[in-house]
């Protein structure tokens, strides 16, 4: 069991670094490999938790899975709210963000909050890939350190 | 079975699994980008150097052990009360050097490499070496040049892992440039 500070700047450092490396044409793929890092890292998470679980009825139940187990062992808390449009578009609603409470709460850093987002976005992507529901996710916010995460279903 | 159980456990630790699949996933990602081991090493070890510089201040505010006199006190104050509080283990601390100013860590397990093979070929790569980052950069806080390297890894085949720590000089508080 690690100290969850080593955790949280152990990500620091990992946003940091895909960004200092990147040069000036790669920046916009810095969030594609940050997104691409949280997924594999959600994959075998995903694998992991859900081996003694018996199998979910329906993606709202998987979905209720991710809100309280999977973000409990992650983040410490509860997803503050899920709602669903019941066409395949869920929003997760997190008031108090663990990786956005450290930032000020005004308007001056809005723009590297998608930096901190990547990660966890890929996380809910690859846990949720790894259940066998194909997604899109996308993250918002509105004001800190709340936080909404747009998962969109892909049927096809 | 129930899905109601209580995984969270100790608010102040984060799952030990994400924290080691994290940092695999890290290393994985850096054996992509650069082409070799040496350049994987110098990242890994930057990283933890900086992450180093910020947890000696939480160290220092949560931790309350008070100055230490020498490098010996330094040194168990690492292992047993640093380890202990980030990693969840304690080292063993042993082959002082006569001289008293190197020791060894023995890190009889270590949570980074706990889902870890080396595949072949990477006998150059030290996969924790952001360890030696952090002790470095948290120790440089508290006015000691220390080098850190790995001596022996259980990934390399080794009983042990042993990480070795030199302590060079104290470092004196320097007035920044342009500055009298």
């Amino acid at each position: 069991m690690a100290d969850e500070v080593i955790f949280e700047f152990l990500h620091m450092e990992m946003v940091a670094h895909t960004h200092r490396e990147a040069s000036k044409e790669e920046k916009d793929q810095c969030i594609s490999k940050l997104e691409a890092l949280g997924f594999r890292v959600g994959q075998s998470l995903i694998e992991r938790f859900t081996k003694d679980c018996s199998r979910f009825k329906d993606e709202l139940d998987t979905m209720k899975f991710l809100c309280k187990e999977f973000w409990n062992v992650v983040y410490k808390k509860q997803i503050d709210n899920l709602r669903t449009n019941h066409q395949g578009v869920y929003v997760l609603q997190d008031n108090k963000f663990k990786f956005l409470v450290q930032m000020s709460t005004g308007k001056q850093y809005m723009e590297s909050a998608p930096k901190y987002l990547a990660f966890p976005c890929g996380m809910i992507r690859g846990a949720l890939s790894n259940l066998g529901v194909n997604c899109i996710v996308t993250a918002e916010v509105s004001a800190m350190p709340a936080c909404k995460f747009q998962i969109q279903i892909q049927r096809t | 079975m129930s899905r109601q159980s209580n995984r969270a456990g100790d608010p102040r630790k984060v799952n030990g699994e994400l924290f080691t699949l994290t940092y695999g996933a890290l290393v994985a990602q850096l054996m992509k980008d650069y082409e070799n081991d040496e350049q994987v090493n110098k990242q890994l070890d930057r990283m933890g150097y900086n992450m180093g510089v910020r947890i000696i201040e939480d160290f220092l505010a949560r931790a309350n052990t008070g100055r230490c006199h020498d490098f010996r006190e330094a040194a168990d104050v690492i292992a047993k009360v640093a380890f202990k509080m980030y990693l969840g283990l304690t080292p063993v601390v042993s082959n002082w050097s006569a001289a008293g100013d190197e020791f060894s860590l023995l890190l009889e397990s270590n949570p980074l490499t706990e889902f870890v093979e080396l595949p072949p070929g990477h006998a150059n790569l030290n996969y924790s070496a952001i360890l030696c980052g952090v002790l470095r950069g948290a120790l440089e806080m508290v006015q000691m040049d220390v080098d850190v390297k790995f001596v022996q890894d259980t990934l390399k085949g080794d009983n042990v892992t042993e990480i070795r720590l030199k302590f060079i000089k104290r470092l004196e508080d320097a007035v920044p440039v342009g500055e009298d």
